[in-house]
Formats: structure tokens, C-alpha cells, sequence
């Protein structure tokens, strides 16, 4: 046991939090301004702004984890162009 | 994951789904680029950050209690100011406290009033929830008026919580300390622009956040953001700062929405909309104008007492 | 051992109170971190360090908190953050810090803490007696336990350095008033030679390590929290044999030599009392006057009590017809806290002694060597108290 329970951050015990999903979000390319807004208020960090591969006129798209992505619903709510859905994960 | 954002908490933390309390965090720990160090009293962020055998923190973090993160914290200050006295260390090191309403309005109010008074160089932030949210729900004396909370249920004789809330602006300014602010999580600029304003100045700071809780306020996981900026837009948590003792509004609501607006998108209000709470809800909505009323006073004074000098 | 010439030169006699003592060691060791807060009867310390610093002769960085919570609360802090860090208190004081001693020695951190020993309110009392540390005794800190000012000089040299090699908070505790506030003659090591003996302070758990970024204070379930109770304890046993090896050297500096407990006129004796600080000293002048009278009595004074050192008592015990523990507090609803170790002790071993409780000084009331007398009187005479008897008690 590490002396006076004083331990360190490690990746590899970190749990997977998107076992918890019972929803996910679902970024739609076309709406997706890469404005960053889902981003500020993801409480996971799971959202990350990629380059485009065929840049339109936006560059960026917003790319979800799952690995983390607790299935909240917040990057939905905060999205000025309606650009991500919440779709049922329960078959 | 994103790589930026978890650069000082990483993801993997138990915090609920749609919980603002990691937005809070994230944004004030990158608002400077020092390094920094964690002082947590026991709370939601603690429990959900630090679950053996995994801490999400990729910053230096300590927990001692519920009641003296302040204290806990004046400690590391001072041991960092007398080793760096004996040349032990050399590195300018940010200290920052984040506690939740208990552990900054009740249990934590002894050791974060001497923290303040003597001045320690530490950013205190309070991730403000209103109550005892942990442990499940229970009235703080940041619990607002009116609310339904497991100590102070709703019944035949009793419409929830019967006492304001207890205002620790006014207790925290009254320390005389260099930089306050109240801000919000659904306003994350604003809470930025606060931290890095705080980071740059010496001495003991303080940020109030408010921070809107999906699991006792009772609003889908999804709402954080929005049923946080209806607290700011109905006036009843207004945006502001005090740098050395002078108000300054961050955000004026030009047509306030009436109380309700707030209210209605939570559950633990849900008792008051009904037609025999009605003065209540007038009753707060007249305790929200005052104390907006009062504010804009002490603003204006603020720039007098400036456009005089 | 020293030679003559370097014995010179190495000790001073002086005449200082027990608090004043305290100060003087910690004004050798300089410490990094002092947090404080006033109680009467451990105030002395802390002004007489503060004037020390006042007068720049020492850089420790002294704090004055608004309650001993949260004195303890930043000692946590500052020692967790690589400071050598100590601070002293009493009684209520002692009381109030409870919650944050086990956090303390959970965490295993190195705090040294000066107590001078009081009684618990209600009623209210600002006199000695042991309520104060024996209801900390479970808290998982080192605790020694000091007779005289001498002791209470050596014990913080001791303490701290204890501290330092087990990962474990001490408490060096002295007798409130009686030992606090009374002068005494006692001999100092120079500052070079405390220096020497206490050495660097470098843990190896550091908060402010920025490369290294450690988490101190995390939450330990059902699957995890045990195991580091028993590491806990695993470390506080072991802090025995770290402290023979430390009274070793320290008496190389010093001359002065420090078992886990004292053994007064105990090698042949058939009666013996068992006590903690203060009052050894007039146990120990009751034995040399029964001794002179040809009655086999001896003393065996309680030093490091926690931890316990079971089986060395319960040998030294081994030859003695009866045994009278001398408490200075009470466990109530059940024995008194040392008599219950000793009865502990005595019950794995092959001792056949008969035991006997008594229960003395509570909230500063006196003990005379009449009352100790009286003790062994009963001692020999095979009068036996299972059940405590009160010293110096109104009826």
C-alpha cells in the first residue's frame, strides 16, 4: 500500500466513465460550426475540436470520446446550431 | 480525451453526468500558467476526483477535511514561503483552494476568515451547489429561500428552507482583502477573465461560483449551463467583482426575467409555484430586487467615490 | 563515548522552565512552520519561540491561527508541503484537534507537538492531569511522555527527529504547571551538536514536488481503507525499535540514556508502581526512603506509552509479588487507561503479580509522597484495589 495513502495519477487506473451512458451524443458534420461552445461546458473534457479532413466553410468539427462521455446531454443543450443529438444506447 | 482541457484534471473523476463542478475547475487552474497546487475540503469534487487507488489530479493535491481546506492550505503557503526563505525552492507556485458552499459558508467559515485575514497568497474558490449535496441533498446556509431540500422538506407546515441565504460577499469582503468576485459556471469567460485577474494579484482571493446541481436541484443532467445563466439573467446571481473594496458589475441584465423563470426549472422550487405559495415567491422576488438594488448602490458608489479622487 | 573535553563543550547547565526548555530546543532545531494558538498551560512555549524569532534568533515561520483546528489543520498542510513543522497545545486545545490527529498520522506526517498536559472541561479546569493525551492515545501518534524538565528538553530533540525517521506525528508531553511552569536545572547541548543530531529534513512524500505530482488525502473505500490501517499500525510498532536506535545516539551527544520506560529499584523489587511523568519524581523519592527502611520497592516510570511497550513490561515485571498502577486519568464506564495497558501487558506473559489501580491528581490536585507511601504500604501488606482507588480523594 503507498505509505500514508498518498498516491499518484495514473491513466491506466482511471475508470472508463462512458459505461455510465445510457445516451450518446452524435455530432452532425453538416451543422457542426467547430465554434467550440460543447467543449467549454463538456464536464468530461470528452469533446475535442479536429481539423477537418474537407474543410467547408468551417475548419473544425466537434469529435466525441466515449471512453469518458457520461451521456449527460450538456454539449446537446449548449450547441447554438443544433448540431449534436442524444441517441438512445439501450437495445 | 481532450488533451488541452485535462492538462491539470484529467477525466476518469465520478463527478454525476452534467455536473459543472469540472468546468469550474478546469477554468480557473488554466488561467495561469505557474504551476499550482490543490487544497480541497471534502465535498463532491473531492470524493469524485480522488477514489483510490485513482486521482484524477496531474496537480500536487491535498484533502484534510470537511471544515479546513483554508487552514490546510495556509499551511502549504507558509511552508512554500520558508522554504523558498531557505532557498529550497525557487519556482513561483500558485495555491487554490476549492470548496463547496459547506465548506466555505458553514463548517469552513472559522479557517477560511483567518485565512483571509492574514492574508495568505492562496485563490480560495467556492464551487457554490446551495446546499449539502454529497451527503445527498441537505440544507447549507447557502440553501436559498423556499427551497425543498432533505433537512428542510416541504409539508402540511412547511414550504422547504425558511431561512435566506447567508451572504459571504459581504463576510469575505469585510476580511479587507485585494480581489473578490462573484461569478457564474454558465458564464465561463467571465469566470475565466476572474481567475487569471485573481492569479495576478497577491494576497487572498476569492471566487464565488455558482454551480447549478443536477442531482438536488432536480433538472435533467443536460440543463447545468441553462439553468445556471436563468440565475444570472433573473438577477438573483449577479456577476460581479470587488478589487480592493470597490464594486464593479461584470454583466448588466438590461430586462431582468422575473424570478420564476429561475424557479420554474427545478424541482426543488416545484412546491412554490403552486397557487398558496404565491407570496413566497413574491417574497423572494422582492429579496432579489433588493439585494440587486443594493448592489447597484455599491457600484455606483464604487465610481463616485473614483470620479471624485 | 565522548571524551572529557568535548563533554565540556558540548553541554551547558541552565535553569529553565519546561516551557522555556521546550522553546530552547526548538530554537536549536529552527524549525520551518509553527502554527499556533493560546492555551493555558502551553502558552509559555509559543511566547518565549515567538520572542526568540522576535529577536532573530530563529527564520521559523510562526502563524497565529484563529483555534487550535485549525493550528493542526496547517501543520498537516505544512509538513505534507516538506516543512519541518511543530506546534504545541493543552487540554481543550488537544480535544479540539482530535478530528485532524488521525488525519495526521494517516497521512504520516512528521508533525512534532508539544502538550502540556490538562484536565478536560466540565468543569472547567486549567490544571494538570492526563485527560487531555490519553483521550488522544488512539490517534495513531507517537506519545512521550516526560518527567522533568530535563526530559521534556531531550524528548523534543528525540521526538522530532522519531518523527522524522517513522513518518509518524509525536506528542512530547509534559505535565501542565507542574512541569510547564517550575524551573529546573538541566544541561543543553550546544547548537552544533542539536544540528548534527537532527540533521536535514528531506521526506520523501513532498506536496510542492511540482514534478512529481503526488495526491495526499484521498478517498479509500471498503477495498482499500483497512490495508492502510494495518500498514499504520505496522508503522507505530515498529516506531519502537526507530526510537531505541535514535536514544541510542542521542546518547552519544547527551550522556543520557533513554530505555522505553524507566526502571527505578524495579531489578529486585517485590512491590513496584508504575506511573507517568510528573509524579515519578515523588515516587522515585518514596522508593529511596522505603529502600533505606530495607523494603524492596521500585518505580517503573512510563515513557513512550504509545506504543506500548507490552512485552518489556510485562519482564521487568516478571519477578515482583504485586504492582500498583498510578493513573492520571480515568477511562469512565471502564479501567484507567494505563492500569487497562498494564493489565494487558501482564495477561500474555508469565507474571503472576497481583495489580492494583489508583487514580490520582485529577484537574491539578496535589499528590504528596504520603499518598504513594501509602501505595506501597498497601502494596506490602497484600491489600489489593481491583477496583480504583482514589488518592488523595475527598470521600
Amino acid at each position: 500500500m503507498e505509505k500514508g495513502a498518498t498516491i499518484k495519477h495514473d491513466p491506466k487506473k482511471s475508470p472508463k466513465t462512458g459505461e455510465w451512458r445510457n445516451v450518446r451524443p452524435e455530432v452532425d458534420p453538416n451543422k457542426c460550426t467547430g465554434c467550440g461552445m460543447c467543449v467549454k461546458y463538456c464536464p468530461e473534457d470528452c469533446i475535442i475540436l479536429k481539423n477537418r479532413k474537407n474543410p467547408s466553410k468551417f475548419k473544425k468539427l466537434a469529435e466525441i470520446n466515449y471512453d469518458f462521455c457520461k451521456g449527460c446531454g450538456v454539449c446537446a443543450a449548449v450547441c447554438p446550431f443544433k448540431a449534436i443529438k442524444m441517441k438512445s444506447e439501450i437495445k | 480525451m481532450n488533451n488541452k482541457l485535462t492538462q491539470k484534471l484529467a477525466s476518469g473523476h465520478s463527478t454525476c453526468a452534467g455536473c459543472g463542478i469540472p468546468a469550474i475547475v478546469r477554468t480557473v487552474l488554466a488561467a495561469t500558467d505557474d504551476p499550482v497546487v490543490v487544497i480541497n475540503a471534502t465535498g463532491c469534487l473531492e470524493v469524485t476526483t480522488t477514489l483510490y487507488p485513482y486521482s484524477a489530479w496531474k496537480v500536487p493535491y491535498i484533502h484534510s477535511a470537511f471544515e479546513n481546506a483554508a487552514a490546510t492550505a495556509a499551511g502549504v503557503e507558509t511552508a512554500y514561503n520558508a522554504l523558498k526563505k531557505k532557498g529550497k525552492i525557487k519556482k513561483k507556485i500558485n495555491f487554490v483552494v476549492f470548496a463547496g458552499d459547506g465548506g466555505t459558508y458553514d463548517i469552513g467559515l472559522q479557517a477560511l476568515s483567518g485565512m483571509l485575514e492574514r492574508g495568505h497568497n492562496v485563490l480560495f474558490v467556492a464551487y457554490d451547489n446551495q446546499g449539502y449535496m454529497n451527503t445527498g441533498g441537505q440544507r447549507s446556509g447557502a440553501t436559498p429561500l423556499g427551497a425543498n431540500m432533505e433537512t428542510t422538506p416541504t409539508g402540511k407546515f412547511s414550504f422547504g428552507n425558511e431561512l435566506p441565504r447567508k451572504d459571504i460577499m459581504e463576510i469575505v469582503k469585510a476580511h479587507h482583502i485585494p480581489y473578490l468576485a462573484q461569478a457564474n459556471v454558465a458564464y465561463i469567460e467571465d469566470l475565466r477573465m476572474k481567475a487569471h485577474k485573481a492569479f495576478a494579484i497577491d494576497g487572498a482571493k476569492f471566487l464565488l461560483v455558482m454551480q447549478p446541481c443536477t442531482n438536488v436541484w432536480k433538472f435533467p443532467t443536460s440543463q447545468y449551463v441553462n439553468v445556471g445563466k436563468l440565475a444570472t439573467e433573473t438577477n438573483f446571481w449577479p456577476l460581479y467583482e470587488i478589487e480592493n473594496g470597490k464594486y464593479n458589475l461584470n454583466l448588466e441584465i438590461k430586462n431582468p426575467k422575473p424570478i420564476e423563470e429561475f424557479l420554474k426549472t427545478q424541482k426543488r422550487f416545484k412546491h412554490l409555484l403552486k397557487l398558496e405559495n404565491k407570496e413566497i415567491i413574491k417574497n423572494i422576488q422582492q429579496d432579489v430586487n433588493e439585494k440587486w438594488e443594493a448592489l447597484l448602490r455599491k457600484v455606483q458608489l464604487s465610481h463616485l467615490s473614483e470620479l471624485n479622487r | 563515548m565522548q571524551n572529557k573535553k568535548y563533554k565540556i563543550q558540548n553541554k551547558q547547565k541552565k535553569a529553565f522552565t519546561g516551557g522555556a526548555a521546550t522553546a530552547e530546543a526548538l530554537r536549536q532545531i529552527n524549525p520551518d512552520v509553527m502554527p499556533v494558538y493560546p492555551i493555558t498551560p502551553q502558552t509559555p512555549i509559543v511566547e518565549a519561540f515567538a520572542k526568540m524569532k522576535a529577536d532573530g534568533k530563529v527564520d521559523t515561520e510562526i502563524v497565529t491561527v484563529e483555534s487550535e483546528h485549525s493550528a493542526i489543520s496547517m501543520a498537516v498542510g505544512a509538513s505534507a508541503a516538506g516543512a519541518r513543522t511543530v506546534t504545541a497545545t493543552s487540554s481543550q486545545g488537544l480535544a479540539l484537534m482530535n478530528e485532524i490527529l488521525y488525519i495526521a498520522s494517516g497521512m504520516r506526517l512528521p508533525i512534532t507537538m508539544i502538550i502540556s498536559s490538562r484536565a478536560l472541561s466540565a468543569p472547567i479546569n486549567i490544571h494538570g492531569d492526563h485527560s487531555d493525551v490519553m483521550g488522544a492515545r488512539d490517534t495513531g501518534w507517537i506519545q512521550l511522555f516526560c518527567e522533568d524538565v530535563q526530559e521534556v528538553y531531550d524528548n523534543t530533540l528525540i521526538g522530532m527527529k522519531l518523527a522524522e525517521k517513522t513518518e509518524l506525528p509525536v506528542m512530547v508531553i509534559m505535565d501542565g504547571f507542574i512541569t510547564s511552569h517550575s524551573v529546573e536545572v538541566l544541561e543543553i547541548l550546544s547548537d552544533k551538536s542539536v544540528k548534527k543530531f537532527i540533521g536535514e529534513f528531506k521526506p520523501d512524500r513532498n506536496l510542492l514536488d511540482i514534478k512529481n505530482p503526488l495526491t495526499f488525502g484521498p478517498l479509500g473505500l471498503p477495498d482499500s481503507y483497512f490495508e492502510f490501517k494495518i500498514d499504520q499500525e505496522d508503522a507505530i510498532v515498529e516506531a519502537k525499535k526507530k526510537y531505541l536506535e535514535i536514544t541510542k545516539e542521542f546518547k552519544k551527544f547527551s550522556g543520557r540514556s533513554y530505555d522505553l520506560f524507566e526502571k527505578y529499584q524495579t531489578d529486585d523489587a517485590e512491590y513496584i508502581v508504575i506511573v507517568a511523568g510528573s509524579t515519578a519524581g515523588t515516587g522515585k523519592n518514596v522508593v529511596d526512603k522505603l529502600r533505606k527502611k530495607g523494603q524492596k520497592v521500585g518505580l517503573l516510570k512510563i515513557k513512550l506509552f504509545r506504543p506500548f511497550p507490552y512485552e518489556e513490561i510485562s519482564r521487568s515485571l516478571r519477578k515482583s509479588k504485586s504492582v500498583a498502577v498510578l493513573d492520571r486519568a480515568l477511562s469512565f464506564g471502564s479501567v484507567p487507561p494505563l492500569y487497562s495497558e498494564i493489565v494487558n501487558a501482564l495477561h500474555s506473559s508469565s507474571a503472576t503479580c497481583d495489580l492494583s489501580s489508583y487514580v490520582y491528581g485529577l484537574g491539578g490536585r496535589d499528590i504528596f509522597n504520603a499518598n504513594i507511601e501509602k501505595v506501597f504500604t498497601d502494596l506490602i501488606n497484600g491489600k489489593i484495589h481491583k477496583k480504583t482507588e482514589y488518592l488523595n480523594a475527598n470521600k
